[in-house]
């Protein structure tokens, strides 16, 4: 038995004549966070609704456990969803937004209690039971919504960007919070966001996704070191992409000058994108690399300065610990490891 | 849920093409004789005296109305809202007894001509009159348009005034420049809520109105229930009905007029 | 200062006329004789009268029934049809809008007529259940009218979270959807009655032999001449009117704080009339 919980396959889904979701196919592992991430419009709410039995695919088949489950409706499928925007039960308090799914499981009276009393410890909620929903701040509220949905212990939690509407620090304490949850829970968490930082942050694996289309699928440090597209490598950090020319295998030529690197099987002569991490980039005193630029602009960021280099026509954003004046000429380095090659996009 | 939302519109679209059905059904050659019927002299005066005392009726009730709206707007929040239920009282007060009560003012027997008669003064023959069926319908249908006027203006920011003020406005202009085309949605709603039951009551005309005032509503009564004349009944039925979706459509130019760039006259 | 006094006595003459009328129907109503001019006594005699008189009391007894119920069956009507309208999308949706508001906005007598037309047209005979039929279908829309909003404002979110959680759909409506557009229901359900009570001409031509309404009545006796029991009527009516009007001010106050305004559920009703006819134009 394999050990994936869910399985898509060939999923297409359109909306209004428009394919919201291109033929999708990826597997989800048990005990897996898996985050899908993309930009606005690129599918991964879809996705997530489909799974949940929200929205039914055009094509392909979705299976949970082994088994289809394309017909079954959400009522009946073991998995919990946390909504954007919470949808708590504004009528209803505390507690029984939280017993809700275990009253319908006709789940003894002492249990619901005991249940829903462990689950508020936990959020750190004890004695909110009463509470009216109105009368909670934004990240109790979301607390909350997690908990309704965990308290039913579900195989699988579905997490619809449920940290969007809160501010900055709590945003990343939650962040924590949840990863440490999942780990202690052992249940599969996919989630949904279109921050990357968050998803690299929380991930076992990010399903990078734009336009319907899955553009790579691996664990945070992959998709952050070997983007596959030019696409991935600018969703993902900040990156510079050039114009290159792979003259053979691990020599790369742009901006006029010829590089080493670790990139193979690419056509001789062939067009490709280059990908350079600002951060990877090192500043050296002017006439010593083969870059070599005028500072535009220069701001400190606290963790780093964030410099704008011109070099040949192209302004590379570089972050650094060292500082460069502004209007001076500085060389910038950097190693064959830093330079990534990609296929060019095709633009259609 | 289907069934629930198609049988009650069943029911509409049904009777709304039996009323044409009645027109031309019975004698499918001649669909447009009822309607010939309608123009002639008679009738038409019937139209255009509906038409002129419901749009005097609501010009008054906007004359007097206007006024009253903006005092209440102007008022304190406390008293506001008492004045407005003292406002909406009458509307709840079922129309057939207030204009019931206009009879027994005005009657022959009634408060005012008793008061004269105690004067010494000739009695006026008040009821049964045109200014009868006028008054009566100012007066029920009075509410209705202070209501949506006070609306307006209670929703429009005090600030606008204040930098008006700021810019050299003096009250007079503030009113003419600012309040006036601000406060025309709620006059235009005003208007509507007046001019359409103004239009095709029937009530009112009838016991305060007599043989003087007959108002297509009047008419189309008598039609039915007098005469079963349906044919002839429901192309005025039509007609009115055509009255009113002019009037509203003329009433909602207006309002994208002035909503969408306020008018500076 | 001048003006806080013009305005003053500005209201107050509107008040006079606004209620005048009324007033002198409800002094009158104790007067001894018929008249309506002069005063010979104090009596109570025409309310005994209004009492006794059997065509009142059974007009009053049907104008009780036919609103309770019409005002019952629109709401339920009505608030499942607001439901299934609010699930619908795009062309359907404005084309059911538009056609649920039809008797909303066509001028009483058409509709009167048109049902009349109707009832005659497939035989059925008149009665009670053709005026009951016709109050519910022009109060109907109304209930719509009043629960719409609410559904708009619910989380669209909020059934799924439901079904998510392992309810189905009916148990969702059950303890979800309803809970939160009870207020809605609740006005419709009082708009309804209002309506119900109040309604003169469109009971006037689909009633039957033998059932009348109170509006129906005082029509019939108006037309015949002025008779003082109308005057009784019309007091008792105005103290129901004044209690009922206090009793919703203050449960509407209660609920809803920021409805500073004080507007009863009629006025919203009719407001809300001609925004819908605004946006069917």
């Amino acid at each position: 038995m394999s050990n994936a919980i869910i399985e898509l396959n060939n999923i297409t889904k359109k909306f209004d004549g428009e394919t919201v979701l291109d033929n999708i196919t990826l597997s989800v592992m048990k005990n897996e966070f898996v985050t899908l991430l993309g930009p606005s419009g690129c599918g991964k709410t879809t996705t997530l609704r489909i799974i949940g039995g929200f929205e039914t695919p055009d094509e392909g088949k979705i299976y949970f456990d082994g088994n289809l489950i394309n017909e079954v409706p959400p009522f009946k499928r073991q998995l919990n969803t946390v909504f954007q925007k919470y949808a708590l039960f504004p009528h209803m308090n505390v507690f029984e937004n939280i017993a809700f799914g275990l009253r319908i499981k006709k789940m003894d009276e002492q249990l619901i209690n005991s249940k829903v009393e462990k689950i508020l410890e936990l959020f750190n909620l004890k004695n909110f039971g009463k509470r009216r929903i109105d009368q909670l701040s934004g990240g109790q509220q979301q607390r909350i919504a997690i908990a309704r949905a965990l308290v039913n212990e579900p195989k699988v939690l579905l997490l619809d960007e449920p940290l969007g509407a809160l501010d900055l620090k709590l945003r990343k304490e939650m962040q924590h919070e949840l990863k440490a949850m999942q780990k202690q829970l052992g249940i599969t968490f996919i989630y949904v966001t279109h921050d990357q930082e968050e998803a690299l942050t929380m991930s076992d694996t990010i399903v990078v996704m734009n336009e319907g289309i899955i553009q790579q699928m691996g664990p945070p440090m992959d998709i952050y070191n070997e983007p596959k597209n030019a696409f991935v490598a600018d969703f993902i950090g900040e990156s510079n992409i050039l114009d290159g020319i792979m003259h053979k295998d691990y020599l790369v030529e742009f901006l006029g000058k010829k590089f080493e690197c670790l990139d193979y099987g690419f056509g001789k002569g062939e067009k490709v994108d280059v990908v350079i991490r600002p951060e990877d980039l090192e500043l050296k005193p002017a006439g010593k690399s083969k870059l070599e630029g005028k500072v535009k602009s220069v701001i400190f960021k606290g963790v780093h300065y964030e410099m704008q280099i011109v070099v040949n026509g192209y302004e590379f954003l570089v972050q650094s610990t060292d500082m460069a004046t502004v209007g001076t000429t500085v060389g910038l380095t950097l190693t064959p490891d830093d330079i990534h090659i990609m296929k060019k996009e095709v633009i259609l | 849920m289907v069934i629930f939302i198609v049988f009650p519109c069943l029911l509409v679209v049904l009777y709304s093409i039996t009323t044409k059905d009645s027109n031309g059904l019975t004698t499918i050659h001649f669909t447009l004789e009822s309607f010939k019927k309608f123009f002639d002299p008679l009738y038409m005066n019937i139209l255009w005296d509906s038409i002129f005392l419901a749009a005097l009726s609501t010009a008054i009730c906007l004359f007097l109305g206007y006024p009253a709206a903006f005092i209440i707007s102007k008022a304190n929040i406390s008293i506001r809202s008492t004045i407005l239920f003292l406002c909406i009282l009458p509307m709840w007060m079922n129309m057939l007894l207030r204009t019931y009560a206009w009879m027994t003012i005005l009657g022959n027997n009634g408060i005012i001509n008793n008061i004269l008669s105690f004067f010494g003064l000739p009695r006026l023959n008040l009821l049964y009159t045109r200014g009868a069926t006028i008054m009566g319908m100012v007066y029920n249908f009075l509410p209705f348009m202070i209501l949506p006027i006070y609306t307006a203006l209670s929703k429009m920011d005090t600030g606008i005034l204040e930098a008006a003020d700021d810019l050299g406005a003096n009250k007079l202009i503030e009113f003419k420049k600012i309040i006036l085309p601000l406060s025309m949605p709620g006059v235009i709603s005003g208007i509507v809520m007046v001019f359409m039951p103004a239009v095709s009551t029937f009530i009112i005309p009838q016991l305060l109105g007599g043989n003087k005032s007959m108002m297509i509503g009047n008419l189309i009564e008598k039609l039915f229930i007098l005469n079963g004349d349906w044919n002839f009944g429901s192309a005025i039925s039509i007609i009115m009905m055509v009255i009113i979706l002019i009037s509203m459509a003329i009433m909602n130019k207006f309002d994208v007029d002035k909503e969408g760039g306020a008018r500076l006259w | 200062m001048v003006k806080k006094h013009l305005s003053r006595i500005y209201m107050g003459i509107i008040f006079i006329f606004l209620y005048a009328p009324i007033i002198v129907l409800a002094v009158f109503s104790f007067n001894e004789s018929k008249s309506r001019g002069n005063w010979t006594g104090f009596s109570f005699k025409w309310y005994l009268e209004l009492f006794r008189d059997n065509d009142i009391r059974s007009a009053f007894y049907y104008t009780i029934l036919i609103a309770i119920t019409s005002a019952i069956i629109s709401t339920i009507l009505g608030t499942l049809a607001a439901i299934g309208i609010n699930g619908m999308k795009g062309k359907k949706k404005s084309i059911a809008l538009n056609i649920n508001y039809l008797p909303v906005v066509n001028p009483d007598i058409v509709t009167g007529i048109s049902l009349m037309i109707l009832y005659i047209s497939f035989g059925i005979s008149f009665g009670f259940k053709t005026i009951l039929i016709s109050h519910i279908v022009f109060n109907t829309p109304y209930v719509i009218l009043s629960v719409l909003p609410k559904l708009k404002q619910l989380d669209v979110n909020m059934t799924e979270a439901a079904m998510d959680l392992g309810a189905t759909p009916t148990y969702a409506l059950r303890k979800v959807i309803i809970p939160e557009i009870k207020p809605g229901i609740i006005t419709g359900f009082l708009m309804a009655f209002t309506l119900s009570i109040d309604d003169f001409i469109i009971s006037y031509f689909t009633k039957g032999e033998g059932v009348t309404n109170l509006s129906i009545v005082i029509y019939s006796m108006a037309r015949r001449g002025v008779r003082p029991t109308i005057n009784a009527l019309s007091t008792i009516l105005l103290i129901v009117v004044l209690l009922l009007m206090l009793l919703t001010n203050k449960r509407s106050n209660a609920i809803e704080k920021s409805k500073k305004s004080g507007k009863s559920n009629l006025v919203i009703c009719q407001e809300k009339k001609i925004n819908k006819i605004k946006r069917i134009d």
